[in-house]
């Protein structure tokens, strides 16, 4: 197993060869900014919060999907990042309809976690207001597209995991929306085994408990990191 | 063939298809010659597309089935490319490319005739569904921009006026 050696944000830090510089950070207790990125399942990139700077090359790197190498010198934090993570967390706000006073998720939102982070006190873009849809056909779960960031989390939990690929995104641009089966309502999907694990995934309060009224909807992450590594680490 | 193989090769096609319907007696045979890959999912679905006019739900779901892939994953797909419609399309259809080219050298005022004339907006078909009108972002055709698809055929420097003459074509059908 080859061991790299990089520094990031002038440390020194050392990390196996097929690791990402995410995992090398978050080993040295480096905190990186994510939100598409879930343990337990695959990166895609998506949401471009987790870009770094790697000394050498002017373009930005989301450190999620990065692999580590020699003598990589990385800044996870400097002005530039920390402008550009503000934006993102912008867009984002401004482009669904996240009102976090009647939110099922408040206080337990990792999109309100980084707004918070990146001393989001206002959106400085035009609010788009979409026309959203909300889905409570499913008996145990609701679907409400308003908070949907289109992270694709619940799409791969559902596909790795779980196996029966309920979600995938379907349009694309400002259209772009995740679907349950042929775009049908949740509670008439052939696939979903209501297994849950879409609901623990998704970070905002886009997927909830039925029942749950404001603040209620707290995820488990642990619990989808658990079901993907346990039985590879023996903890049955 | 031997007696036998024909028999059971009748035996297969008449099982799918208790409808009789030999379009999918043809797409079946597309999906074989691509072996059923899943990758050849883009392919599948143009030739579902050309055989029924468009791209229905029970048609997604049969290529999703036979493809072995999610019905949400051939969703997904059936809803990125503008080329696919899963709506029903007019009887004759018109695109007006708006790429960057194509734009510069006056695609808006192409779009502005056609909606004029046939008093629709792009993505959608006349009442009488005699046209469906859609726009395309670029059709790899620059070097004759502007350029227009009318039933499949690239027609490049387009003007207003030639724009219009085709559509009379298509919409005085009716009269
Ligand atoms: S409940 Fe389970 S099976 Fe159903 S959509 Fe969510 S992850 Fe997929
Ligand atoms: S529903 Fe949740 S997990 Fe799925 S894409 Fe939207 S925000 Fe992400
Ligand atoms: S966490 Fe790396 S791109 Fe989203
Ligand atoms: S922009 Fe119209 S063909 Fe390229």
């Amino acid at each position: 197993m080859a061991v790299k050696t990089l520094t990031i944000d002038d440390r020194l830090v050392s990390a196996r060869e097929e690791e990402t510089v995410l995992d090398a950070a978050r080993e040295a207790g480096i905190h990186i900014p994510t939100l598409c990125y879930l343990e337990g399942v695959s990166e895609v990139g998506a949401c471009r919060l987790c870009l770094v700077e790697v000394a050498g090359s002017s373009k930005l790197q989301p450190a999620c999907v990065t692999k580590v190498a020699e003598g990589m010198e990385i800044q996870t934090n400097t002005d530039r990042l920390q402008n550009y993570r503000r934006i993102i967390v912008e867009m984002l706000f401004a482009e669904g309809n996240h009102v976090c006073s009647v939110c099922v998720a408040n206080g337990n939102c990792e999109l309100q976690d980084l707004a918070i982070e990146m001393g989001m006190d206002h959106v400085r873009l035009e609010y788009q207001f979409p026309d959203r849809q909300v889905d409570l056909s499913h008996d145990r779960f609701g679907m409400d597209h308003n908070r949907c960031v289109l992270c694709t989390r619940c799409v791969r939990v559902c596909d790795e995991l779980e196996g029966v690929h309920t979600w995938d995104m379907a349009g694309r641009g400002s259209q772009s929306h995740v679907i349950t089966d042929l775009n049908q309502p949740w509670g008439t999907s052939q696939t979903c085994t209501s297994c849950g694990k879409c609901v623990e995934a998704c970070p905002t309060g886009a997927i909830f408990h039925q029942g749950s009224s404001v603040g209620e909807m707290v995820h488990d992450r642990a619990r989808i990191e658990f079901i993907a590594t346990a039985r590879q680490k023996q903890q049955w | 063939m031997t007696t036998r193989q024909q028999i059971r090769s009748t035996k297969g096609v008449s099982l799918k298809h208790p409808s009789g319907d030999k379009r999918f007696q043809i797409l079946d045979a597309t999906m074989k010659r691509h072996q059923y890959q899943q990758d050849a999912l883009i392919e599948i679905l143009h030739k579902a597309q050309e055989l029924f006019g468009y791209l229905e739900n029970d048609l997604l779901l049969y290529v999703a089935h036979s493809l072995k892939l999610p019905p949400s994953r051939v969703y997904g797909v059936a809803t990125f490319y503008h080329l696919f419609s899963l709506a029903p399309k007019g009887i004759h259809r018109c695109v007006v490319c708006t790429g960057t080219a194509c734009y510069v050298k006056g695609a808006a005022a192409l779009l502005a005739a056609v909606e004029q004339s046939a008093q629709i907006h792009a993505g959608e078909t006349t009442a009488d569904n005699q046209l469906s009108l859609s726009i395309a972002r670029c059709l790899g055709a620059c070097g004759i921009a502007p350029a227009v698809v009318f039933d499949g055929t690239v027609c490049g420097h387009q003007t207003p006026e030639l724009v219009g003459d085709r559509l009379k074509e298509y919409l005085g059908k009716e009269q």
